[in-house]
């Protein structure tokens, strides 16, 4: 693996049983992803972005194949390794933002931060940062049925980044937006990418949002079938 | 925020449905308290008798009397200190509705017997000197407003006078108080003699003995003792413990223990599913908020505890609640029957206990949904959006 290599799978195969039925989500994929590149995963409903999103972030098992995150195999981890190495090294965003609707802007993103030895003065000057980059500030003791579907994507954006991860893992994260709130939250993830050079990989059905990415890579029926450069 | 305020903001996602089922709780609870002090009264100062007393009754029932010869005999049995009597008086003061234990007794041994009894010196000599005095427990000269020169009079029921009368006079001599919690504070003690001299018929006869022996670990044996001293008598006697003869007079009432041990268990079985059915309905409508707790770190041990803490947090808050209400309530509410009941207190053992249930509930109701958390796959979780 080179040394810029972030993210490598090899052979990796995802199988799931309905009934009898046996369905192969996805069938030996072999990706590297370097270190500071922004990717989009595009493909139709059902051909497997989803389910190698959640492998890569460790949410889910491999049938069959090795996953490297920054040289660590994570397919091999403990639950509790797992749960560990998420909370350190990499960064969720939701097409639904999936927010605790029960609690505020500021404590959504401060929940990653109760896992860290970090004191209440310290978590709380985390929190104002990445609601600060988000743009969010104001919004801050507002709870999620009172912000618009952007700013709750922006909320998830910061507990996401809170952390600082080394790999933001986003799930068609403008799916839910309409254009301008979704252009929005493109602009946002660039700029991560580019100015803090997070490593962004993010499942899309929207060519315009595929756009912003610096690689497009196709999945079609669990395989991978085209890569363009952007 | 800590993990506190993350349970406290998740328990208060549906606020009506927590406050419900914290209500239900506490209600369990203070009910839990009030059956505690009602199982208390019932058994008549059971748990209060002394251990190194022993009752000495009529062998065909406590109805039936026994010789008043029979004291001097008693005392004679290797094992016995000292013995005192007593007579149960029955009589009504006013009215029916009215009632309190009255006794006729062996006045000058009866204090020394009942030492939980605590007469002020001055009191106690002033009802040694008068035959017609009377002592009344601090609750009953509460009840009916009794002090301390009163004149007070009760109608006998099967007591009558000489005189053809059947109202008793009295003079209330003293007030005495219990030593601790859970003395008889009810009683209405007067003397032996006035009973023995004044009334028709029955002439030197007593209820029961009251006996007190050297070694309580010898009980058994000065108990026998005593009946094989008056076998085969006109009048043979039953001896028994104290305690066992507190129990065996509970007892005549029905097993009112096991009748509120089975009404606490039907309580406590239904709100074990109130709280566990909550319990089920949070995590099922928390399914893909547990999953992104997942998402984010969380392992799968923290997420059990993080729903165990979250049922123990209600039964805590709820049951915690309703036993301090009821502690409250019983210690400054006092008895709801205004005194007819001898003794009413939340004992302190059945608080601890409480609390012990309060934990077991929340232990229960949360098991089987934190288990549940615990297995939940995070693309499961994920998915059920």
């Amino acid at each position: 693996m080179s040394a810029t290599t972030l993210v490598r799978t090899r052979d990796l195969h995802k199988l799931f049983l309905r009934g009898t039925e046996r369905i192969d989500v996805l069938q030996g994929i072999d990706l590297d992803i370097q270190q500071g590149e922004f990717v989009a995963l595009m493909g139709p409903s059902g051909s497997g972005k989803t389910t190698l999103l959640n492998l890569l972030g460790g949410l889910d098992r491999p049938t069959e194949g090795t996953i490297e995150i920054g040289g660590e195999r994570v397919d091999s981890l403990s639950s509790n390794s797992l749960a560990r190495f998420r909370s350190r090294h990499i960064g969720f965003v939701f097409q639904l933002y999936n927010l605790l609707p029960a609690l505020t802007a500021e404590r959504n993103v401060e929940l990653p931060l109760l896992l860290t030895s970090l004191g209440r003065a310290e978590r709380r000057s985390h929190v104002a940062a990445a609601l600060e980059l988000v743009g969010l500030v104001d919004r801050a003791r507002h709870y999620p049925r009172q912000l618009s579907g952007g700013q709750e994507q922006r909320v998830g954006i910061a507990r996401a980044i809170i952390n600082d991860p080394t790999l933001l893992l986003c799930d068609e994260p403008t799916g839910d937006l309409d254009r301008k709130s979704g252009d929005e939250i493109l602009d946002l993830l660039t700029a991560l990418n580019r100015e803090q050079g997070k490593t962004v990989i993010m499942v899309t059905h929207d060519p315009v949002a595929a756009d912003r990415a610096s690689r497009t890579l196709h999945l079609d029926k669990g395989i991978l079938r085209g890569r363009s450069a952007t | 925020m800590t993990q506190l305020a993350l349970l406290r903001s998740t328990l208060l996602r549906r606020k009506a449905r927590t406050v419900f089922t914290l209500l239900s709780i506490l209600v369990a609870f203070v009910l839990y308290g009030y059956l505690s002090a009602i199982d208390l009264a019932f058994s008549l100062g059971v748990d209060v008798s002394g251990v190194d007393r022993l009752i000495v009754q009529n062998k065909v029932s406590l109805i039936q009397p026994l010789p008043i010869a029979y004291g001097p005999r008693i005392e004679q049995i290797q094992g016995v200190v000292s013995t005192t009597h007593m007579n149960w008086f029955g009589g009504i003061y006013q009215d029916t509705k009215n009632f309190f234990p009255q006794f006729a007794v062996q006045s000058e041994s009866f204090l020394d017997m009942y030492t939980e009894y605590v007469v002020p010196p001055e009191q106690r000599t002033a009802w040694a000197a008068n035959r017609t005095g009377a002592l009344v427990g601090r609750k009953t000269a509460e009840r009916y407003g009794f002090k301390v020169g009163d004149r007070i009079p009760i109608q006998g029921t099967f007591f009558r006078k000489r005189d053809g009368s059947s109202t008793w006079e009295f003079t209330i001599d003293g007030i005495y108080k219990g030593d601790r919690a859970g003395v008889d504070e009810t009683n209405f003690i007067f003397h032996y003699e006035y009973l023995d001299e004044a009334s028709i018929g029955g002439a030197g006869l007593v209820g029961w003995y009251v006996v007190r022996v050297d070694d309580p670990e010898r009980s058994a044996a000065v108990a026998k003792a005593i009946d094989a001293g008056f076998e085969n008598s006109p009048f043979e006697s039953r001896t028994t413990t104290e305690k066992a003869f507190a129990q065996s007079f509970a007892n005549q009432l029905g097993d009112i223990g096991a009748i509120l041990r089975a009404v606490m268990t039907a309580v406590f079985f239904t709100i074990l599913l109130v709280s566990g059915n909550t319990m089920a309905q949070s995590v099922r409508e928390r399914t893909s908020e547990l999953g992104v707790l997942k998402t984010i770190g969380f392992t799968d041990g923290r997420i059990l505890g993080l729903v165990l803490a979250e049922s123990m947090l209600l039964a805590l808050v709820g049951g915690g609640a309703g036993l301090a209400l009821s502690w409250l309530a019983i210690k400054f509410g006092g008895d709801p029957t205004s005194g007819f009941l001898a003794v009413f207190i939340f004992p302190v053992r059945d608080l601890v206990s409480g609390f012990g249930y309060v934990l077991l509930l929340g232990l229960a109701a949360g098991a089987i949904p934190s288990l549940r958390a615990r297995r939940l796959t995070i693309a499961e979780a994920l998915r059920r959006l």
